[in-house]
């Protein structure tokens, strides 16, 4: 038996040859690949192997324990779900794109030293670009650049960071860090912004809604869940992140509930979730690690599904803005359960996966007395009912009847969406399997107890009670076409500004100075120079035509008589040889 | 794409019997929750979760709160028409 590779070596591999491939012979490689890469996962031991000698250190592409493997399976399970339902997809930029964003995730999680993670980081960024700008669209291409330079600057302060930490420590490992002194803050502030914590979220609700329809389901996966990960490994216990896990938690519901575009909904959604898991990682006891993993688990794909049911709904009809669509039930009904599936799941309904693992999180803040952080949350989980849970679904398959008729989704769409759904549904039903994969043995954890369950119940069924009432009495703000701003006014208007402010500034400092020193003081120094040898000849002849008679009237016409001569370098022989004497012995008596 | 054929069939929720089912259901199942709450014994981490319909009246006022909120605070100071950025 050849021995296993590298994690992320399958997908990488594998995108390489899929440019050879066309038709079905295509779409059977890129089926096979998170098959073979989760064999070749199984295979791998416990434990650093792929240990590669490096300028004195050591780099470790394949670190194995309990915590990498959860996200391994994961982002091994949705690189197949994504891939089933791009199937129709034949584009190989996307199709590379996407196998190779799959396998640098793989290679975050599996890097067991600084250098290793760093490379597969940023490639997350250069692969996660190019299934933005796939879509080919104004606003795509603008927000991949914007994408592209958040998270270029994001690369670059962790990059600072990783420099300090390792010229302090010697060592390129990459484990356990903890906020202590200025390496870890920038490591901290990088994994942040690829977090998307408040503030530096934008890149996230700008740039996601404008992807390709199958790429946003790679991308809701990756790169938060990644930068999860890394806070669970380097982070853990920091209670900064207590306070910026609850903010996540809390602010974005505010938007997505005046949100227009439902992929922009399920973008703010994505924050808020995360905002859990972050919450969770702060706490730091084994219950919340348990938890925040549990929740990036489920949360990979039920917030997969849901995007895959709006990919599906824009697929159809071309719309994706609440104003547009509406009452798509009638003709997409299989698409419009497995969307309320996906709510039931994000918005923790018994029976369904976010049920298990959010509460895991909620518990453990409680079980600290985490007073105020734990009415954030709670306020989080009646609001992400609100948004995710009935929003999406009303809006996009109820509501108003917007006269579209389209076809249900393709084949392969269902597929992945109904393998999402089954997986979102057997988890939260069967808490026990997600259990056993968690870092922390035993969980120890029963979510299904009477008074959970009933409390659960409550605060959802009466956050509908509120949606409907609301709704019923016209308060429910209307869906209107418009942008909200968010934090990113200050880079996208400020970027203007400040590009009109240095524009004023700095082309007016070219023009003054076009004007004094190219043609003012060059200018000067040139005819200077051109006149010099006339000017210099005059002043040492001059005295001597002065002693002569009628020195007055033939002054102006010895001048023009020099000024001609050495102007056309016709100089008499004994004038160049008086002026040269002169001249020598001018600097004689200056020396 | 555009796949707009208005038809005369009628679905599902456009029978209003079948909506008005739906909200009975939903009104009754509120009422069995507030209802259950009587029986069961509960062990929190807060004294405030065992007050009677605590999470019922929470979810509902946070809701509400919220709706106000995003409508009448926040949709005033961020919304822009729609061509703002370009």
């Amino acid at each position: 038996m050849i021995s296993p590779l590298p994690p992320a070596a399958v997908f990488i591999l594998g995108a390489l040859l899929i440019p050879f491939f066309k038709g079905h012979l295509r779409r059977i490689v890129m089926l096979a690949l998170p098959v073979l890469a989760f064999i070749n996962l199984i295979h791998l031991p416990l434990g650093d192997s792929w240990v590669v000698p490096f300028l004195g250190q050591e780099l470790v592409l394949a670190r194995i324990d309990r915590l990498s493997l959860v996200f391994g399976y994961i982002f091994i399970l949705i690189g197949l779900i994504s891939t089933i339902y791009a199937l129709h997809v034949e584009e190989t930029l996307q199709n590379v794109a996407g196998a190779l964003y799959t396998g640098s995730a793989l290679g975050v999680v599996f890097a067991g030293d600084f250098f290793s993670f760093f490379i597969f980081w940023e490639l997350l960024t250069v692969f996660c670009v190019q299934l933005i700008w796939a879509r080919r669209t104004r606003l795509s291409m603008g927000a991949g650049y914007r994408y592209l330079l958040f998270h270029a600057a994001g690369g670059l302060i962790l990059l600072a960071g990783i420099v300090m930490r390792v010229h302090h420590t010697g060592s390129i490992e990459f484990g356990l860090i903890g906020l202590n002194g200025p390496g870890s803050l920038l490591i901290f502030l990088g994994l942040g912004i690829n977090c998307a914590w408040p503030f530096v979220h934008t890149w996230l609700s700008d740039a996601y809604p404008e992807a390709t329809i199958t790429g946003t389901i790679f991308l809701s996966a990756f790169t938060t869940k990644a930068a999860v990960y890394a806070l669970a490994r380097a982070y853990p216990g920091t209670e900064a992140l207590i306070y910026i896990g609850a903010a996540m938690a809390g602010f974005p519901i505010f938007f997505a509930v005046i949100e227009n575009d439902l992929r922009r909904v399920l973008a703010y959604s994505l924050i808020n979730q995360v905002g859990f898991m972050v919450c969770g990682i702060g706490i730091g006891t084994q219950l919340a690690i348990n938890g925040a993993v549990a929740h990036a688990f489920n949360d990979v794909l039920f917030k997969g599904l849901l995007f895959m049911t709006m990919g599906a709904v824009m697929y159809r009809t071309g719309k994706i803005n609440a104003t547009d669509i509406g009452g798509l039930y009638r003709t997409m009904p299989l698409t419009c359960i497995f969307c309320i599936i996906g709510a039931a799941s994000i918005s923790a309904f018994p029976l369904f996966s976010g049920f298990v693992s959010k509460s895991m999180v909620m518990d453990a803040a409680g079980g600290e007395h985490l007073r105020l952080v734990w009415f954030i949350l709670l306020f989080a989980s009646a609001g992400v009912f609100h948004h995710a849970g009935i929003k999406i679904p009303y809006f996009a398959f109820f509501s108003h009847d917007s006269g579209l008729r389209p076809k249900e989704a393709p084949l392969h769409m269902l597929l992945a969406m109904g393998l999402a759904a089954f997986l979102c549904i057997f988890i939260g039903s069967f808490p026990q399997y997600l259990y056993s994969i968690l870092p922390f043995q035993p969980v120890g954890y029963e979510p299904y107890t009477v008074p959970h369950v009933l409390a659960q119940t409550q605060i959802l069924f009466f956050s509908a009670l509120a949606f409907a009432l609301l709704l019923l009495s016209g308060i429910y703000p209307a869906e209107i076409r418009c942008v909200n701003l968010d934090a990113d006014w200050f880079y996208r208007k400020g970027g203007r500004f400040f590009y009109g402010l240095m524009d004023t500034v700095f082309n007016n400092v070219n023009r003054v100075c076009d004007q004094w020193l190219a043609k003012g003081v060059t200018g000067g120094i040139n005819r200077f120079c051109r006149n010099a040898p006339v000017r210099i000849s005059w002043w040492l002849l001059m005295p001597f035509y002065r002693l002569g008679k009628h020195a007055a009237e033939k002054s102006r016409h010895y001048a023009q008589t020099i000024k001609a001569a050495v102007e056309n370098g016709v100089v008499p022989i004994g004038l160049s040889a008086a002026v040269s004497g002169l001249f020598v012995l001018l600097l004689f008596f200056l020396n | 794409m555009d796949t707009k054929t208005p038809d005369k069939k009628t679905y599902l929720f456009d029978k209003p019997k079948n909506v008005r089912r739906v909200f009975i259901f939903f009104y009754s199942t509120l009422v069995v929750l507030l209802i259950a709450e009587f029986f069961v014994h509960k062990h929190p981490h807060f004294p405030w979760e065992q007050w009677w319909g605590f999470y019922a009246v929470y979810g509902f006022v946070a809701c509400v709160l919220l709706v106000l909120v995003a409508k009448y605070i926040l949709r005033p100071i961020v919304k822009r028409r729609e061509d703002y950025y370009d």
